[in-house]
């Protein structure tokens, strides 16, 4: 087919782009990807998230690779070279602070994406596998995150680091070995640092772009849902590709376009005006060097954690270890890979959903911010105790899926989708 | 060849050329997961340190770092002693039977020398500093588990409270009492943190 498909134009670009399909597949994944990947005509704002999640995706890399030119990983240095950065480094403040908002950009962007896939059944079958690479990629992010967060060596870069890892000691038996094995010394060291260092800035990346290639080859195979939950694949025009579809290129690379503009616009106001974001983005007590003998007066994880984080201080030791808020964690991010068997409903867009599941959901979202919110806040009532009731909705929403969304009323799915 | 292929042969085969090249990765997966391991390096910088005790004052703390944790020892006063048992009602572990000390710091004191009391200062709950608040009826602290606040250990981060034994009070995140690290009097008012008592005769 190349050598029919040459783009238009003539000459001497068309012959290279001709010498090129014939010795690899350029024109061939541009149509398939791109020029004539057929999405829905119907996408609303909900259907930014995922294009600009890469965009950031693509701005930490750059800046990573920047900040590593002149970061030195090691504790007697990497807090004094992150000074230097944003000191003495040419534009380094920027390139920095680009770096740590693009840190939380992510994991906003990741979960309005994660909740538009919650409205509109986007996990549902045939998504199932696309789902599970989406999941995956929002645990190599947050283990990104986490070891990314030590880097600065900062006195909460190091506590929190502390309390992490020492979660893994709260298994019976190989707790000690393991947590002792992650560190590899007796604390947080030098040693851990250079090796968070190597996960962050190597190790965890390239597991990133391979899940984002694997979630996107997934995505172009099975085809974009949309806001109306049904199968634009079902409907074909007289030229072979969906009635309701639209190529991706040039529509949605345009329409993208201009989320990347009004996104860029928040993103330069936070990054100018508000980097440490009034301590949630970076932590007050960062500002001071790690200090293995002096705790900060209160720990708390960067935002994107303290939903879990709640949890986990929800449950009570019991008989003689903690190990049951550790497993109460790990199952709250685990129950994620299971939700497209966990809906029931016959039908996937919460148009078309019943009042049990609107309600549901939107309970969901605001547990999940009451949790994140209880998880910045001292372990003092009242947050105790919403963190308790939360911790439980959480699971509520899970387990009990399957009967809910069975008995839940729903209105009838349109056959072609609406505007 | 017109021969019929051997399906079972043939799976007999690949079967065991996957099974000899999986043992061969999990042999050469070895280095690399024990690299992580500590290393000679830090083993050797793990080792004990010596403390003077000699100029401790009763109802004072020492603070060194050992292995990169905080050890505390407090030199208590005979009222300090007295007040261990008043506060045994409500502790979670009051004989130290789930927490971790050696043998020799399994007693009431949880010290060789009830006096001179050698701990960890880590938060046996997520590995936070706890901090000293040696003074009674503390007002702060009195509002729960213990009632009147007896004097010990508080920790900031998720509100475990300990007694100067570093005993965990109930009703609090971590779950066992403060650990006691290895030690040893070495004689002449010295302490040996990592070493066990009963090796330096």
């Amino acid at each position: 087919m190349a050598e029919h498909a040459a783009p238009a134009g003539t000459g001497r670009l068309a012959a290279l782009v001709a010498w090129i399909d014939a010795r690899f597949p350029m024109t061939k994944m541009w149509k398939e990807q791109a020029a004539e990947y057929y999405a829905p005509k119907n996408f609303n704002v909900w259907y930014y998230f995922g294009s600009l999640a890469l965009l950031v995706f693509a701005l930490q890399i750059v800046t990573g690779i920047f900040l590593t030119m002149s970061y030195k990983p090691s504790a007697a240095d990497a807090f004094g070279s992150v000074e230097y950065i944003m000191r003495d480094v040419e534009w380094g403040w920027l390139i920095r602070y680009l770096h740590s908002t693009g840190a939380s950009a992510f994991f906003i962007l990741v979960y309005l994406h994660m909740f538009r896939a919650l409205l509109y059944g986007s996990h549902r079958r045939p998504r199932e596998l696309l789902w599970i690479f989406g999941v995956l990629i929002y645990l190599a992010l947050m283990a990104e995150a986490f070891f990314g967060y030590l880097l600065p060596w900062g006195n909460m870069s190091y506590w929190g680091a502390q309390v992490i890892v020492s979660l893994f000691g709260s298994f019976p038996l190989i707790g000690d070995a393991l947590v002792e094995w992650i560190r590899g010394d007796y604390f947080i060291s030098d040693i851990t640092l250079n090796r968070f260092f190597a996960l962050h800035v190597v190790a965890l990346p390239l597991v990133l772009i391979f899940l984002v290639v694997a979630h996107l080859l997934a995505l172009h195979e099975v085809g974009s849902n949309n806001p109306d939950g049904i199968e634009i694949k079902k409907v074909k025009g007289p030229d072979g590709h969906p009635a309701d579809g639209i190529p991706f290129h040039p529509y949605y690379t345009v329409k993208d376009l201009f989320g990347v503009g009004v996104f860029l616009v928040l993103f330069a106001a936070v990054v100018f005006f508000a980097p440490e974001m009034g301590g949630l983005f970076l932590e007050a007590p960062n500002f001071e060097p790690a200090n293995p003998l002096l705790t900060p007066e209160h720990i708390a994880p960067v935002w994107y954690f303290t939903p879990y984080y709640a949890m986990l201080r929800a449950v009570p030791a019991f008989a003689g270890t903690q190990v049951w808020g550790v497993l109460v964690l790990f199952a709250a991010i685990l129950l994620l890979f299971f939700l497209p068997w966990l809906d029931r409903a016959p039908v996937k867009s919460i148009r078309y959903r019943g009042p049990i599941y609107k309600a549901a959901l939107m309970l969901f979202a605001a547990t999940f911010i009451m949790l994140g919110y209880c998880g910045l806040k001292p372990a003092v009532e009242p947050f105790k105790t919403i963190s308790v009731v939360g911790t439980v909705y959480y699971f509520i929403f899970f387990l009990a899926m399957p009967w809910y969304t069975r008995i839940d009323s729903h209105k009838p799915e349109p056959p072609r989708v609406t505007a | 060849m017109g021969e019929a292929i051997d399906r079972g042969r043939r799976q007999l085969l690949t079967a065991a050329t996957t099974l000899t090249g999986a043992v061969g990765v999990a042999f050469a997966a070895v280095p690399f997961l024990a690299s992580w391991k500590p290393s000679a390096r830090a083993k050797a910088l793990g080792a004990p340190v010596e403390i003077d005790i000699s100029k401790l004052d009763p109802g004072a703390m020492l603070k060194i770092e050992w292995r990169g944790k905080p050890v505390w020892v407090v030199r208590r006063t005979p009222e300090m002693i007295a007040r261990l048992a008043s506060v045994e009602g409500f502790l979670a572990d009051p004989a130290s039977e789930r927490s971790r000390q050696p043998a020799y710091a399994k007693n009431a004191g949880r010290a060789v020398n009830p006096e001179y009391f050698v701990v960890l200062g880590v938060c046996t709950h997520l590995g936070c500093a706890p901090m000293s608040r040696f003074e009674p009826g503390d007002a702060e602290l009195t509002t729960s588990s213990p009632g009147d606040w007896p004097g010990g250990f508080y920790c900031p981060c998720h509100g475990s409270k300990f007694d100067l034994s570093g005993r965990v009070f109930r009703g609090v995140p971590a779950p066992t009492n403060l650990e006691v690290p290895p030690y040893a009097f070495t004689g002449a008012g010295h302490i040996l943190i990592g070493l066990d008592q009963g090796s330096v005769a």
